[in-house]
């Protein structure tokens, strides 16, 4: 992390807990780096988070009020604070198993409800601190460690899932977009709206050792050539776009 | 300490209101200003009434999708500064039991009002049952203490409600009311005075959060937007809510001090009433809406001459050991009716050294004051 956002990190917090090539670090990044290009100030904002690798990038690297819950509910305990304190500006920064499997329900219905909640699913496709476990995103076919033939379920598209249940401002972006993450984050923040970012973030430890990554530079140039734009992917139409992941924002109708 | 007086919320006066009602306008006098829950049987009337008193007075009503959210949320706005509760019956407050550890274990003021049903299961939904006591003590997982009162009357679903949102402030904890069905449901006159004493949230700018140099201490509770860039969290933590995951000092500190918080407190804590005590040789021990055909079945055997008496217990957890040690030695007999399998009279086995004699009864109906005096005089 650059020095010029020390001052979002808490003094007593130096280093983070992330395996060397994860890609939380660059997120936790590109979060921060938003947060200082809007000017908004650490002492009204919430970070609330479930329980995972995830979880731990608000808590307790931020420098305010950080709310580290049970797992799958960070969704339902933001809901509370928000609803009770409409000053402060709520951020959920947790990880696809907590959001969108054990936690799904309480994320489509914030959804559905439209509260102004901006949600950043930190998406590694794995189970990464209980061990590398199949996830309600690993893709078709990936190995896991309770996959040892391959994953016999389709992965949630969590922006689809998002946008059906009502989220006004969804996006995905790979970690290996930084810019065009840092200002998804940036418009999300000031919609007073549901709004969902789906980070994509790779797990060299969990999901790259097993799915025959040689390194984690590997992973991130494997990710980095399938993310393509949602403007290139209408170009290349539904065949071309075969074993691509589609970035981009889906604002759902409204801006 | 922080309580003060204020006036009452509702004009003083006579109320005829069922148990529901009552512990709605106790939460609300109390200063409950989050209300977070899901429909349930028998307690959906109280959610009914909140939702629109809470417009009312300036507070924020949530129907959320279910009991977990529920209770998660009523957490979340405890945080961010609210007095706050949910109400459920037994299948939802199976579903809310990770989060209660989580509030102890955060030390989380908050409130469940609990109309219990006949349980295990779906049981009987529209039927009365008090089979939660256990499952509020030991509910969620490790070693935590919480606080349940349990009322006789729509008076003190009222009164109970109020002491409950005192008490969770006063030593940051989960309190549950413990209604039964009967109770939810009963409808009668309930009067409101004019004055009531609440307890506010301590603050201490810059204090810690979670640890005080007390082993049985309760720390001042700052609130989400405050400036204290507070750290919560449910993993074992210190004294300023670092995650302190593998550090045995810090775990059991911090798993004693929750404890002993409330268990040194209890006999602030624990409420109880007596009736004709003094020459009795056979006590019925009750609580909840088997305490009212308790007093009359005492009440009717004293008058045939037997010397017979009532403890009612109004509090439940932390459990009134001290209580049952002195009546131990002065009881010959303690007779306990409960709509459960033996829950309590298990407890008071622990410390009453005399014969305890349990009456169980699960069929969903209350029990009759006329099954006591027939089952009294036939151990007397």
């Amino acid at each position: 992390m650059s020095r010029d956002l020390e001052q979002y990190l808490r003094g007593d917090v130096k280093s983070t807990p992330f395996c060397p090539g994860c890609g939380h670090g660059i997120l936790m990044n590109q979060i921060l780096r938003a947060i200082d290009e809007t000017g908004l100030s650490m002492e009204k904002m919430l970070f609330v988070s479930g329980i995972g690798c995830a979880a731990w990038i608000p808590s307790p690297h931020f420098n305010a009020d950080t709310l580290h819950t049970l797992h799958g509910r960070a969704v339902a305990f933001a809901t509370g604070a928000k609803m009770f304190n409409p000053e402060l500006k709520v951020v959920v920064i947790s990880g696809d198993g907590d959001l969108a499997s054990i936690g799904g329900n309480h994320l489509i219905h914030a959804a559905r409800r439209d509260i102004d909640l901006t949600v950043i699913c930190a998406n590694n496709m794995i189970y990464g601190m209980t061990g590398g476990q199949v996830a309600s995103t690993t893709p078709l076919g990936a190995l896991s460690a309770t996959t040892a033939e391959g994953n016999l379920y389709r992965p949630f598209d969590l922006c689809k899932l998002v946008q059906g249940a009502g989220g006004t401002f969804v996006a995905r972006y790979s970690v290996t977009q930084t810019a065009l993450l840092k200002e998804a984050i940036k418009k999300a923040l000031f919609m007073n709206h549901f709004t969902f970012i789906d980070v994509l973030s790779p797990c060299p430890t969990q999901y790259g050792r097993r799915n025959r990554y040689d390194s984690p530079a590997a992973m991130l140039k494997t990710l980095m050539e399938a993310c393509i734009t949602s403007e290139e992917a209408e170009s290349l139409g539904p065949e071309g776009i075969e074993g691509k992941i589609v970035t981009g924002e889906f604002n759902n109708g409204r801006t | 300490m922080s309580f003060r007086e204020i006036g009452s919320l509702l004009p003083a006066g006579s109320y005829y209101f069922s148990g529901n009602e009552a512990a709605t306008e106790g939460a609300l006098a109390a200063g409950c200003r989050y209300y977070a829950g899901y429909p349930i049987t028998p307690s959906s009337e109280i959610m009914e009434r909140i939702a629109v008193r809470l417009k009312e007075v300036g507070g924020v009503f949530m129907q959320m999708e279910d009991e977990i959210a529920s209770i998660c949320s009523v957490i979340g706005a405890a945080w961010a500064g609210a007095k706050a509760m949910t109400a459920t019956s037994g299948p939802g407050f199976s579903l809310m039991q990770e989060a209660i550890g989580y509030g102890a274990f955060t030390e989380t003021p908050l409130v469940i009002v609990d109309v219990q049903r006949a349980g295990p299961c779906t049981g009987q939904a529209t039927r009365v049952g008090s089979g939660d006591h256990m499952q509020a003590k030991w509910g969620s997982h490790g070693d935590y203490q919480v606080i349940e009162l349990s009322p006789w009357s729509v008076q003190e679903m009222y009164d109970l409600t109020v002491d409950a949102f005192n008490l969770a402030e006063q030593c940051r904890v989960p309190v549950f009311v413990m209604g039964e069905e009967a109770v939810g449901h009963l409808r009668e006159r309930m009067d409101v005075r004019p004055k009531l004493r609440v307890f506010d949230r301590m603050k201490k700018k810059g204090a810690p959060p979670f640890g005080t140099d007390d082993e049985d201490g309760v720390p001042p509770m700052p609130s989400f937007g405050e400036g204290e860039k507070l750290l919560v969290t449910g993993s074992t933590h210190n004294e300023m809510g670092i995650r302190k995951t593998d550090d045995p000092v810090a775990h059991e500190k911090l798993v004693s001090r929750i404890n002993r918080k409330i268990l040194n407190r209890r006999e602030q804590i624990i409420r109880a009433e007596s009736y004709h005590l003094e020459d009795a040789k056979c006590v019925v021990v009750a609580y909840g809406f088997t305490a009212r055909s308790a007093l009359y079945a005492v009440n009717k055997l004293r008058r045939e001459g037997r010397s017979i008496g009532l403890l009612r217990l109004k509090t439940i957890w932390p459990f009134p050991d001290f209580l049952f040690r002195e009546l131990g030695k002065t009881a010959g007999k303690i007779f306990v009716p409960e709509m459960n399998r033996g829950q309590v009279a298990g407890e008071i086995m622990k410390y009453a050294d005399c014969d305890v004699l349990p009456y169980i009864q699960t069929n969903g109906e209350i029990i009759d004051p006329n099954t006591i005096i027939n089952e009294v005089k036939g151990i007397m």
